[in-house]
């Protein structure tokens, strides 16, 4: 669904964080994520990648600036039809739940019936291809299909926006390919507006509309590059000389931020 | 654990069993040792058959005071953990007293109660109980706590009341934990049980095994001694094997305690 107002998705006004232990995890950002958009944010470790993720969806509150949802607090998200989703970096599901009470599980949590869930769960499972393994429990599945499972939990609720912490940074190359893959085509079905941590560049390069490069010391966003590549990306664009180009120049990028200091914290 | 068919691992232990018998049997007959210094497997046999009306209402008597003493341990056991977990303070000035409980030895608190409670049955109860109930407030309290931080996150953002987050959070993470308690608690009711049966020393009707080992040790009739002892170590198992069953129908599905094939 796209935003009729046009507002952003999702904004940060001068937004830090200063942890309890004195340490600046942020310095202000200011950051506005338009609908449709596939924003990555990469970064050395250390720069705040997750920590300015959390502050999109709200996990954790910033010390001091704001944040707006479609241009509202986020106590009114959710008011207007808005629904935001999160994927952790582990699939983090419920072991002793089948996959489909897994998937399920942000609609009970909502007071949804189960009558009116049961077409949504297996449509949320259907799009990541694991419909078949409904009444599995999570240990039969593979790493690859824990993490599907955690996707479909997310697609259940029909977000608008979708928040991911390098979830796919655990599995094989293999594995994560076919899953970006998949991400890509899901978030240009259903014109997502996707917000995606990674410590890959080519995972970044391939997936995104724009890339945020980050930098630590305090952590800050030291760069922004875009990537033109047309909708829907496939393997073509994986092995394209432009794919190799793009790859190229935002190493330069990172580069650039693993060495740049910035002001003592 | 190297993989063994299932009949080898029931098959394996009853053949080690058979042959110590087979030892022990042989041994008092080559020997000749007489039948109140250490009798022979067949000589208990024919005590148990020979006493068998009087064993069985020992038995009975004794497994009723574990049953109930295992019960109220459990329930109460249980509700006090879901207190401790609500509240910190509570639990912080509650959970040594607890842990006191625990480390004093039921044969130095019988006594006491024995005399503070009248009623022999209940007293028993109360001391069994008092040795089981540690296990089932220690392991619920830490099931409780143990909840994936990651899924606490997600029925956080989800905007899960607490009530939800219990029931469908931290009730199942903590049943692993729950279980494994059980375990330990049923033993340790059933010790309970004959330490203070041992310490009340009371006959009459409501006699348990631990007295006919007492009286069976007055008489020398050492046959019997052994009889009862063998029920008590049955009941054990017994006790044990109901509550491995219990965790298996209960987490079988998902959590690897129970794992039977490995995936």
């Amino acid at each position: 669904m796209i935003d009729t107002a046009g507002r952003a998705v999702v904004e940060l006004r001068a937004a830090d964080k200063v942890f309890s232990n004195g340490m600046r995890g942020l310095a202000p950002i200011d950051l506005a994520v338009q609908p449709g958009e596939f924003v990555t944010l990469i970064g050395p470790s250390g720069c705040g990648k997750s920590t300015l993720l959390k502050l999109m969806a709200n996990l954790i509150a910033p010390t001091s600036g704001g944040l707006g949802w479609w241009g509202e607090d986020f106590g009114r998200v959710g008011q207007a039809g808005h629904q935001m989703a999160f994927v952790f970096q582990e699939p983090t599901l419920m072991p002793w739940s089948r996959v489909d009470t897994n998937v399920r599980l942000p609609l009970d949590l909502a007071g949804v019936a189960k009558e009116a869930a049961a077409p949504r769960v297996d449509a949320a499972l259907a799009q990541v291809d694991l419909a078949s393994f409904r009444r599995h429990y999570p240990r039969q599945l593979s790493g690859g299909m824990r993490m599907r499972v955690s996707i479909a939990r997310a697609l259940v609720t029909d977000p608008d926006l979708l928040l991911m912490d390098e979830p796919f940074g655990a599995l094989d190359e293999f594995t994560r390919n076919k899953l970006d893959d998949d991400l890509l085509r899901l978030s240009f079905e259903r014109r997502l507006t996707t917000i995606f941590v990674t410590h890959s560049l080519y995972e970044a390069v391939f997936l995104s509309t724009r890339v945020i490069v980050m930098a630590s010391n305090p952590g800050r966003v030291f760069a922004e590059f875009r990537v033109d590549e047309p909708e829907p990306r496939g393997d073509d664009f994986r092995t394209s000389a432009r794919f190799a180009e793009l790859s190229r120049e935002l190493s330069k990028i990172l580069h650039a931020a693993s060495v740049a200091v910035g002001p003592a914290p | 654990m190297n993989e063994q068919h299932p009949a080898a691992r029931t098959l394996a232990p009853l053949l080690v069993g058979i042959l110590i018998l087979a030892i022990w049997e042989g041994a008092c007959r080559f020997w000749h040792v007489p039948a109140y210094l250490f009798p022979a497997p067949t000589a208990i046999a024919t005590a148990l058959v020979r006493d068998w009306a009087v064993l069985l209402r020992a038995l009975g008597s004794t497994l009723l005071i574990t049953l109930q003493a295992f019960v109220i341990a459990v329930v109460l056991g249980t509700l006090i953990a879901f207190v401790f977990v609500q509240n910190k303070a509570l639990e912080a000035s509650f959970f040594p007293y607890a842990v006191l409980l625990q480390v004093t030895p039921v044969v130095a608190v019988a006594p006491l109660i024995i005399i503070l409670v009248k009623n022999t049955a209940l007293s028993l109860t109360i001391c069994a109980a008092v040795v089981a109930i540690f296990p089932v407030i220690s392991n619920t309290t830490i099931g409780l706590h143990s909840v994936d931080p990651g899924l606490l996150s997600y029925f956080r953002m989800n905007k899960a009341s607490r009530l939800e987050t219990l029931l469908r959070l931290r009730v199942p993470s903590a049943l692993p934990f729950f279980l494994a308690g059980l375990r330990i608690a049923s033993g340790l009711a059933l010790i309970g049980a004959v330490v203070a049966e041992f310490v009340a020393g009371t006959g009459g009707q409501s006699a348990g095994l631990a007295y006919q080992i007492l009286q069976a040790g007055f008489q020398l009739d050492i046959p019997l001694m052994f009889a009862a002892l063998f029920l008590i170590a049955i009941s054990g198992v017994a006790l044990y094997l109901l509550m491995v069953g219990l965790n298996n129908a209960l987490l079988g599905h998902w959590h690897e305690s129970s794992m039977a094939e490995e995936h």
